[in-house]
């Protein structure tokens, strides 16, 4: 039986093409106004897996639901209460900004078709150059048009595939406040990412690493559930100290910071063990700090089998 | 300094011959239509036709009629396939296309001969294609002076010389002066529908694939049905307005005769351009580039150019040809074109050429439909 209060309910969604098993038995719940992070490299199976939860796949196996219908037989359905925004831009740059916008409207048959793109193209900025054509827009723009035409039928979950891949870091602090404001009024958000910044603005993170699920974890309680140790050292000679602490006992990852290095390692007394030869160097300053989420997805990623190769 | 470097000549050339390798429907394309060429000349084409059917009237029933009847059916010429009983039906025959020759023996051509007063024989011939006809009126001097060679032999021998002992009269139905445009240019609105009305629908569901709009789409909660339909329907109006073009610049540039109606003329080209685009969108629906689209336009193009019956007279193929040619929706629209501008062919007499087209439509929606995906799969 499907929790009722889950948007998102699939167990085992599986996903091979050919002889790649793209997604292995996933399962995600994803509780209704939540802000749901995907995080994984490149081709861990995150688009294919958005893909398959609003119908544009079908699974080799797995069942479930999105919005309480069956994501296998009932596509049609999730299609009309879905937002989906794809990775790559998906509108007609050959139509104008306002065609567009008339055009997914029409799709959907929205109600005061006219008013509601008039409000979208108002609250896009975008009225005045409503009839510029699409393609002529910067990356960031084309990003803010996509949001704005699949949010045109009030979707109750909205699927965003890397929405800020390519977007400066004001247009992507702008989306995100977007996205929290429509959270906020309900709307259920599934959204893919590599930036660990974006990620920690999520309620929920789920890792992915060559289609399996690593971790999936409320967001502030994530890092806790990795179970690991990180150590901060700044000062001089850090490029050689990074290339002696490599592949020692005890350190799992060596990942530099600005100015500093972060020394982690799953084991709190082995990390220490490893790198007490070098705390009476004079040019050095260790500190303990908690680790962030990069050390996190970095030793999950260190610790998952690469299928892929 | 060297002018040019063979390093990345090589380069280039690698790299072309691996994306050749990759692109499986252009690499068949190269191949296949070089085959289908060389079929379809060398087989299928025939400007001499020969075998071409005959409808006989013999309304005589005499050994000379026989033999000429037995003399016309060993001919390479003509074969007698229908035996009908009245004008009326004959002349259906022909405006149907059915046959190209109607072959009529009148009565007492026997006894005239014997008297020696040089009766008639009246062959009509459907003369839309001049090039069938063409050769008519000699070939059947020869096929009836070897008839009568045998029974004008022994006593009767003395009548078998110059000047033949048989009038054969030619009548040239629908297109009396041979002209050949009258064949052409009703046919050629058929090509030119083919080409472009398939051609654009080809590309237009592919061209959403190469630029990743497909995906949107298919997002969207759209039947393919629907899909189909909105596709095809814009082009109808471009279809209608070549269909104007076509029919001013023919009646008043090659003054081809108006011979049926309007309506019928409209009613055929409408089915017809819907035929062609439903075709551009299974193609589409198959095709994963623009460039395959076009490829597969231009696959079909070929065997409708040459096996419709546009250029080379569709009864003078081999059999085989001819079934290749029924399957073909420009054939039955040649048909259709022909007989109501130069026939004035009506309903009646078309039905035989409507209905494949319905089906074709029938077969092709279906088929488009099921083969359009819904998924990204």
């Amino acid at each position: 039986m499907n929790d009722p209060e889950m948007v998102i309910d699939v167990q085992g969604l599986t996903k091979i093409f050919g002889d790649k098993t793209v997604v292995d038995h996933f399962d995600l719940k994803v509780p209704k106004g939540a802000v749901y992070g995907f995080l994984g490299p490149n081709g861990s199976g995150k688009t294919t897996t958005i893909r398959m939860v609003c119908g544009l796949l079908v699974p080799n196996a797995g069942s479930g639901t999105a919005l309480g219908f069956d994501v296998v037989k009932d596509s049609s359905e999730i299609k009309k209460r879905v937002g989906y925004m794809t990775q790559k831009f998906s509108l007609w740059e050959d139509l104008t900004i306002r065609e567009n916008l008339d055009f997914v409207a029409r799709m959907y048959k929205v109600e005061n078709r006219k008013k509601k793109v008039d409000d979208a193209l108002e609250d896009l900025g975008l009225s005045a150059r409503s009839h510029q054509l699409a393609g002529s827009l910067s990356g960031g723009w084309k990003q803010r048009l996509a949001l704005a035409a699949c949010m045109l039928h009030d979707p109750e979950l909205l699927l965003l595939d890397e929405p800020t891949a390519g977007v400066d870091p004001k247009a992507r602090r702008e989306f995100w406040d977007t996205i929290h404001m429509l959270s906020d009024r309900g709307v259920t958000i599934l959204v893919s990412t590599h930036y660990m910044d974006e990620a920690v603005q999520c309620d929920y993170i789920a890792y992915i690493a060559y289609g399996k699920k690593l971790i999936d974890a409320p967001s502030d309680e994530l890092v806790d559930r990795v179970g690991i140790h990180t150590w901060r050292v700044e000062g001089k000679g850090l490029k050689a100290l990074s290339n002696k602490l490599k592949g020692i006992d005890g350190v799992d990852d060596v990942a530099r910071f600005g100015t500093a290095l972060h020394v982690t390692g799953s084991d709190k007394e082995s990390l220490k063990k490893a790198i007490e030869p070098y705390f009476d160097d004079p040019l050095l300053d260790w500190k303990e700090r908690n680790p962030g989420l990069e050390e996190a997805f970095i030793h999950l990623m260190t610790g998952s089998e690469d299928n892929f190769q | 300094m060297s002018l040019f470097s063979f390093a990345r000549i090589k380069a280039v050339a690698l790299k072309e011959f691996v994306q050749m390798r990759r692109d499986r429907t252009t690499f068949a394309m190269m191949v296949g239509v070089p085959i289908m060429q060389l079929i379809l000349f060398g087989f299928a084409i025939n400007s001499d036709p020969r075998h071409l059917p005959t409808a006989l009237i013999d309304r005589d029933h005499s050994s000379f009629s026989r033999s000429i009847v037995a003399a016309a059916e060993n001919s390479t010429f003509m074969n007698i396939t229908y035996r009908p009983a009245t004008d009326v039906e004959a002349e259906s025959l022909i405006r149907e296309g059915k046959v190209s020759f109607i072959f009529i023996i009148p009565e007492n051509f026997g006894r005239d001969l014997v008297r020696g007063d040089r009766p008639q024989l009246l062959l009509v011939a459907d003369a839309t294609d001049p090039s069938a006809s063409s050769g008519a009126v000699n070939s059947m001097e020869k096929i009836v002076q070897s008839g009568l060679s045998r029974d004008l032999s022994g006593s009767l021998s003395g009548l078998a010389p110059l000047p033949p002992p048989v009038d054969v009269v030619l009548h040239k139905r629908y297109n009396p002066a041979g002209l050949t445009q009258y064949n052409i240019i009703p046919g050629l609105l058929g090509i030119i529908i083919a080409m472009t009305m398939t051609m654009i629908t080809a590309v237009a569901i592919t061209r959403e694939k190469e630029r990743g709009t497909m995906e949107n789409l298919l997002a969207m909660p759209i039947k393919p049905f629907e899909m189909m339909v909105g596709k095809v329907s814009p082009y109808i109006i471009i279809g209608y307005v070549q269909t104007a073009v076509f029919i001013i610049t023919a009646e008043l540039i090659f003054t081809i005769p108006m011979a049926g109606s309007y309506a019928m003329l409209i009613g055929a080209v409408s089915i017809y351009i819907v035929v062609n685009l439903l075709i551009g969108f299974l193609f589409s629906s198959i095709a994963k580039t623009q460039m395959q689209a076009l490829q597969m336009t231009f696959f079909l193009l070929l065997p409708q150019i040459l096996l419709s019956g546009f250029l080379f007279p569709f009864l003078g193929m081999p059999k085989w040809a001819q079934y290749i040619g029924e399957a073909l929706p420009a054939t039955h629209f040649m048909r259709l074109m022909r007989g109501i501008m130069l026939k004035g062919a009506d309903s009646g007499d078309l039905y035989a050429s409507f209905w494949p087209l319905w089906v074709i439509i029938f077969v092709v929606s279906i088929v488009a439909m099921f083969r359009y995906e819904r998924t990204l799969d």
